[in-house]
């Protein structure tokens, strides 16, 4: 049945995600991966259940933890591996790297390596979506929301009622300092005080996301106005390539592992979904096989050559008219 | 406004851009604090949310990142607006907007998309607007790839100009000194789309070239007169567009009269004045070896192939001199 695909799909989707991070990993930790990578893993259900509500004519902005983000809207995995890796065949040809990857194709405006980025971005995007019953969504941290940005967006967005959905994923953590050592108050009262419809989801829980999203949607594209949504999660790896993550509190990782959102897809699947264990496996298993051979094909893929520079600027399409 | 049929002024050179391209392009909008009800601080933009609807003339929250931000995600979204910041001294609070987002992400993009916008902003002071309302911040967005800067000084030249960035495929920042808004001249007809980029020779001269653009054109021109007074001809150079600037015309003027003078209303440190003299001398140096090496005009590639040969290094420096000293 159609829905029952969709449901291993959203598992499939978070495999993907999970299976893409460790190779960036690997091939980092080889060295051929430069600069530096922020891994998603251990978020997977927050990008997965988001892209699952949307339309066509709808856009994405993530920050430069943005892989999952970028996969679960639709880049392909070859194109954007081929980027990590500074390939000409990469998704922005090379020139974008891990952090600021933007494939319009695909819907993703962006990711984008300044923080709060995302949410102006996703603002602005929205006053052209409003235009062809679109919505825009925003993805941000929890660090996020002690920026400009975030202020003065949502009420851009509430006073002006744009379609956009604002998406703060809190994993408890900035970097190495914990959220609320340098928040006042809690994060969703910030939106409510602007009187923006607001939640608070389990981020883990790839169905209860898929929930608020649709909810969400609907608001959004029905000319309601934005919303916010507060989304609990956390990752599973350091902040950045080499952190080894001694801020955590003793436990709380263990803790968080046995909320592992492919741990809770997967038992979903068999309680009430009724896959047995082994087509669960096997979905797995296809889906890394197939990153093996992406990871194979990216290593291969050819450079981009000096001459690639291109111009900074786009050369003038439209001429003529411009008189009185 | 009460300038007869033939006058055109500064000020209602601009509204008659933005009135002619919002009429001509439903993707255009235009958006800005206070702009829209109450046609704006200047008096500039009376009357267009009334003919153009609230949906694309509107009024914003005081929010300079948010607004250069929602202009460049609409314009990625398929619209060109064209936001107003009330004083260029309030654009370092939309910095990250116009600089992070607009100016890369054709670059960035691998030339996905370009963004469409333009950011107009009153600037220049001599009207007692005090140091903090009063900057003419041009050189803060001169090393910025990927943003044009545009500085008119006629009515004639504004309007032209303006519609010609609205038309651009790039973000523009537009530039207006407040003392020009009242400035009036004969309305000429205008033809043709122009071209960002170009600088004009406003008076021929053959001894030196005075080098300026908006508020500082007139002064220069009104010292030509005075030094024509003394036997000296000097040649007025109105810039229009601070990025890209036009070289050549720089360099052809100044290898005619072989003395050249900038006028810049800003601080002389870091001034983009002194980028009008390094171009000028570095075709013109009369034997002297004179010139600069630094990185292409293009933000920052991230794939080690094309980021290691972007920056300078001991063989381009290397290189370079050996080539020059062989001459
Ligand atoms: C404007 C800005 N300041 C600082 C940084 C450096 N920085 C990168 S990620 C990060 C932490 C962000 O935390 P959060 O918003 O919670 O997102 P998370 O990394 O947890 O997904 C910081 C401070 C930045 N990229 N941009
Ligand atoms: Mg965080």
């Amino acid at each position: 049945m159609d829905t029952l695909k969709a449901n291993l799909e959203l598992f499939e989707k978070m495999v993907l995600i999970r299976t893409f991070e460790e190779t960036v990993q690997s091939l980092f930790q080889k060295g051929a991966i430069v600069g530096t990578t922020h891994l998603y893993s251990g978020q997977e259900a927050v990008a997965t259940g988001f892209a699952s509500a949307l339309q066509p004519q709808d856009l994405v902005a993530a920050t430069y933890r943005g892989h999952g983000h970028a996969l679960a809207t639709g880049v392909t995995p070859q194109s954007l591996m081929d980027e990590m890796l500074g390939r000409l065949t990469g998704v922005c040809g090379g020139r974008s790297g891990s952090m600021n990857v933007i494939d319009l194709e695909h819907r993703l405006i962006g990711c984008f390596g300044i923080i709060g980025g995302s949410i102006g971005a996703a603002t602005g995007a929205a006053i052209a979506l409003a235009r062809r019953n679109g919505v825009a969504i925003a993805y941000f941290g929890d660090g996020a929301i002690n920026q400009a940005y975030f202020y003065e967006c949502l009420n851009f967005a509430a006073v002006r009622k744009l379609p956009v959905i604002f998406v703060c994923e809190n994993n408890l953590y900035g970097e190495y300092t914990p959220w609320e050592d340098v928040t006042a108050g809690q994060i969703r009262a910030r939106a409510e005080a602007l009187e923006v419809k607001s939640e608070t989801i389990d981020g883990n829980d790839v169905w209860a996301v898929q929930k608020a999203a649709l909810a969400s949607f609907d608001y959004a594209r029905n000319g309601n106005g934005p919303v916010f949504i507060e989304a609990l999660t956390y990752r599973f790896v350091g902040h950045s390539r080499s952190d080894p993550g001694k801020y955590r509190k003793p436990g709380e990782l263990d803790a968080w592992k046995l909320r592992d959102p492919l741990i809770i897809a997967r038992k979903r699947l068999v309680d009430e979904f009724s896959f047995s264990p082994q087509e669960v496996d096997a979905a797995e298993a296809g889906v890394k096989k197939r990153m093996e051979e992406v990871r194979e094909q990216s290593l291969k893929a050819p450079s981009p050559g000096l001459k690639k520079l291109g111009s900074e600027f786009m050369e003038l399409k439209r001429t003529g008219g411009g008189g009185a | 406004m009460s300038a007869s049929q033939d006058e055109l002024s500064f000020r209602n050179a601009i509204r008659e851009a933005i009135d002619e391209e919002l009429a001509a392009d439903s993707d255009v909008i235009f958006f800005g604090e206070d702009v829209a009800e109450a046609g704006g601080v200047f008096a500039v933009t009376p009357g267009l949310r009334d003919k153009y609807g609230d949906e694309r003339v509107f009024d914003t929250p005081i929010s300079e990142l948010a607004l250069s931000s929602a202009a460049f995600g609409s314009a990625v979204a398929g619209l060109r607006p064209i936001v107003e910041i009330m004083f260029a001294d309030f654009l370092f609070l939309a910095m990250d907007s116009l600089v992070n987002q607009s100016a890369k992400y054709w670059y960035l993009s691998n030339e996905q998309k370009s963004i469409p916008l333009v950011v107009r902003s009153a600037v220049g002071g001599g009207i007692g607007f005090g140091p903090i309302h009063s900057q003419v911040p041009i050189s803060w967005f001169l090393g910025v790839p990927g943003l044009k800067i545009i500085a008119p000084s006629t009515a004639n030249d504004a309007k032209r100009l303006l519609k010609a960035a609205i038309r651009d495929e790039n973000p523009v920042l537009f530039f207006e000194h407040k003392a020009l808004y009242a400035t009036t001249e004969v309305r000429e007809e205008l033809t043709g789309q122009e071209i960002l980029g170009k600088a004009r020779i406003v008076r021929e001269g053959s001894d030196i070239t005075l080098v300026s653009c908006m508020k500082g054109v007139a002064d220069c021109l009104e010292a030509a007169r005075l030094l024509s007074e003394i036997g000296i001809s000097a040649e007025v150079l109105d810039l229009r567009s601070l990025r890209p600037m036009d070289n050549e015309m720089i360099q052809s003027s100044f290898s005619k009269t072989k003395s050249l003078l900038v006028v810049e209303e800003g601080p002389i440190t870091g001034g983009w004045a002194g980028e009008v003299i390094s171009i000028a001398n570095e075709v013109n140096n009369d034997g002297m070896k004179l010139w600069r090496i630094a990185t292409e005009d293009r933000p920052i590639p991230f794939s080690p192939a094309l980021e290691n040969e972007f920056y300078p290094s001991a063989t381009t420096i290397f290189e370079s001199v050996r080539e020059r000293h062989a001459r």
